[in-house]
């Protein structure tokens, strides 16, 4: 299954048939499933999909941050290379340095008994050949720039005295230490209240612009990928069932999938009122449904869905969508937003 | 029921919750008074019977101390809540047990408020029978009834909790409390914990079930979509206060407090790109929520309110109307007018 736009020439990331899988004691589960898509330089994509969708998983096997019993396969073309048969020690330089990643939960991604300015610190002696004076500045300025104030005296801080929103921030400017090229995140604001998510998404959106990175933004909330995503990618049961520029997606929704995660939204204007709900819950990895996985739950589903895996079908250069359906998902109407 | 609509069925008095904090020795040799978590600050409203309250804000309000001390969980310090005009803290023995049943709570967490030991026929059989709502024979058959209430496969009784997913626990903790006939429902958190797919199933069925059973329903939660889809009545709570109360289209459309303008303007659009214009016309809450065992004298959003002046700092604010219906705690008494930009200024300037 091929979910990528076709100019891959100009990609800055490309994923192609990327597939993670568990050895567990009921056997191998398919947690990513033949996974494909590209990321333009300087544009934030959103992976959007419900718990259990795959979305972490994706966004660590692309980094190789995922373990044994975990084996990833397909391909990660970075910079001409190819980052899933790159050796340990290439891996290793490219990730936290190139590409970097952030952290659903701060306070378990920060290591607690180090000062948070020796943690910006270890990033800069790995990726840079900074002096020991320069470091220092350099940590400084990056506390600066995430927005944390008097940066230089809460250097020697803990992450325990840090509020979330603040460890969240430290945490940035430990991954920007490096310069990179790709910031891969994973629901950083989802532990955070909304106005501090606000003042996180604006920073990392304004980071984004400065220094020209491009950005892979996992989440399960809709209201986040509508105001930060320039494209987005549903995902469900370890596959992605639709992608396209995000204004694409709302305004009409091919898959019946996307289609009920918008209807399952509340809006204005339709107070009290039925919310278009998808029965039944998302399936279990270890027992994904056979065809499309999200027959039981479809209605739209047919005979078909239940016995063949739908292929993608593109609608536009950018659009595309993995439902056998998809004509009368979109003449049934986009639920109103 | 000879009620009428209106009528206020709970009444919440100046209630004050404080969580006192341990007090060390060297600060008691100063002569410190004894630090404590201010949980409420003279919290007042009324609940009226049939309609839905949103209670709405950001972690560390008081939004779920208030909920409890709605069902008797927590005893208020101060103040006083009154139920059909009784003060609750004084109903004893038949009395107290009789509001307990008619004012119940689902809990936030499906993990952990369900008993992992018992079926769900033991837990509410439990429930019938504490309050002996229905003779023995019976119970069997209300159980059944309650089941299919909640939309629950008929099977379910005699399973375990670990057996459900996320969203049929909190199914099974909605036919808990809907099993003693409540008339008052306290949901905290009720569908925070789900998937966006499953949150939309338990919003259906509270709606539903609200329609059907005529309860009246008070709904804490910090997803402000989800309160404006809901709810009849909004209030706003921040660092233990009411700083804003009124119907709900009135105030997500015509916010009348700072506080509430920054929390709605926060709240991320679902409509890509924005509308045009909104982005500049923001507020925008500066640094984060002062801490509520040293809450700031004055107005409690004054730290970090971009109209804050003098007198927020020197006088708290307290609830007044402003609109039909519509109530709120803050020293600008044009806030959110509309052009109320440059009465504001002048205000300022000179107060």
């Amino acid at each position: 299954m091929n979910l990528a736009t076709s100019a891959t020439a100009q990609a800055a990331l490309s994923v192609r048939d990327l597939t993670t899988t568990f050895m567990t004691a009921k056997g191998r589960i398919t947690a990513v499933d033949r996974v494909s898509f590209d990321v333009m330089p300087g544009e934030v994509l959103g992976l959007v999909g419900e718990s259990g969708s795959g979305k972490s998983v994706t966004l660590r096997s692309i980094i190789r941050l995922v373990h044994a019993p975990g084996t990833v396969t397909g391909e990660v073309m970075w910079r001409g290379r190819n980052l899933i048969a790159l050796p340990d020690v290439g891996i290793r330089q490219i990730r936290g340095g190139e590409i970097a990643m952030i952290f659903q939960e701060p306070m378990t991604a920060l290591n607690p008994v180090l000062p948070v300015g020796v943690q910006i610190d270890e990033n800069l002696k790995t990726h840079t050949s900074l002096d020991r004076a320069a470091r220092r500045r350099r940590a400084v300025e990056l506390m600066e720039l995430v927005g944390i104030p008097e940066a230089r005296r809460r250097l020697g801080d803990y992450p325990h005295q840090f509020s979330g929103g603040m460890r969240q921030r430290a945490m940035i400017a430990i991954s920007l230490a490096s310069n990179p090229k790709l910031l891969l995140a994973d629901e950083p604001t989802t532990a955070l209240d909304v106005t501090i998510q606000d003042q996180i998404l604006r920073l990392i959106l304004d980071l984004k612009n400065e220094l020209g990175m491009s950005v892979v933004f996992v989440t399960h909330d809709l209201g986040v990928v509508a105001s930060i995503c320039d494209r987005m990618a549903v995902m469900y049961a370890g596959r992605i069932v639709e992608a396209g520029p995000v204004g694409a997606v709302f305004a009409e929704p091919h898959h019946a999938y996307t289609r009920g995660l918008l209807g399952s939204v509340p809006h204005a204007g339709a107070e009290r009122t039925m919310l278009l709900s998808i029965e039944g819950t998302p399936p279990s990895l270890a027992a994904i449904p056979s065809g499309c996985a999200f027959n039981p739950r479809c209605t739209f589903a047919t005979d078909i869905c239940r016995q063949m895996v739908p292929p993608v079908s593109a609608l536009g250069p950018e659009r595309l969508v993995s439902c056998h359906h998809h004509d009368r998902v979109v003449a049934a109407g986009r639920p109103a937003v | 029921m000879n009620a009428k609509p209106d009528e206020a069925l709970i009444k919440v008095e100046q209630v004050t919750k404080r969580f006192p904090l341990p007090h060390h020795l060297s600060a008691r040799l100063r002569g410190q008074p004894r630090p404590a978590v201010h949980a409420l600050n003279g919290v007042s409203f009324e609940l009226r019977r049939g309609e839905t309250l949103g209670i709405v804000g950001e972690s560390g309000c008081g939004k779920s101390t208030l909920a409890r001390v709605l069902v008797r969980l927590l005893e208020c310090d101060e103040g006083r809540v009154l139920f059909g005009g009784d003060d609750i803290s004084a109903l004893g023995g038949a009395a107290g047990r009789d509001f307990n049943r008619r004012v119940q709570m689902v809990f936030q967490d499906p993990y952990s408020s369900l008993n992992p030991r018992m079926t769900v026929r033991q837990v509410l059989a439990e429930a019938l029978s504490v309050h002996k709502m229905r003779p023995k024979s019976e119970i069997g058959a209300r159980i059944a009834e309650l089941l299919s209430l909640v939309r629950l496969p008929a099977d379910a009784a005699d399973r375990y909790p670990h057996e459900f997913s996320g969203g049929q626990r909190q199914r099974i903790g909605i036919a808990r409390a809907l099993a003693v006939e409540p008339e008052v429902l306290v949901a905290d958190e009720l569908v925070s914990a789900l998937d966006v797919s499953v949150q939309a199933q338990v919003v259906n069925l509270l709606l539903q079930l609200q329609e059907k059973l005529h309860l009246t329903v008070v709904f804490v939660a910090h997803d402000l979509r989800l309160v404006r889809h809901i709810s009849h009545r909004v209030a706003v709570m921040y660092l233990g206060s009411i700083v804003e109360l009124g119907p709900t289209e009135a105030l997500f459309s015509a916010p009348r407090h700072p506080y509430t303008k920054a929390l709605l303007d926060a709240a991320p659009d679902l409509v890509p790109g924005g509308e045009p214009g909104r982005r500049t016309s923001r507020v925008v809450a500066r640094g984060e929520m002062p801490s509520p065992i040293n809450p700031p004298p004055g107005c409690p959003f004054n730290t970090r309110c971009p109209f804050a002046f003098d007198r927020c700092i020197a006088e708290r604010p307290q609830l007044r109307h402003c609109g039909p219906e519509h109530q709120t705690a803050c020293h600008l008494t044009e806030f959110g007018l509309p052009d109320a930009s440059q009465i504001i200024s002048e205000y300022r300037a000179n107060p």
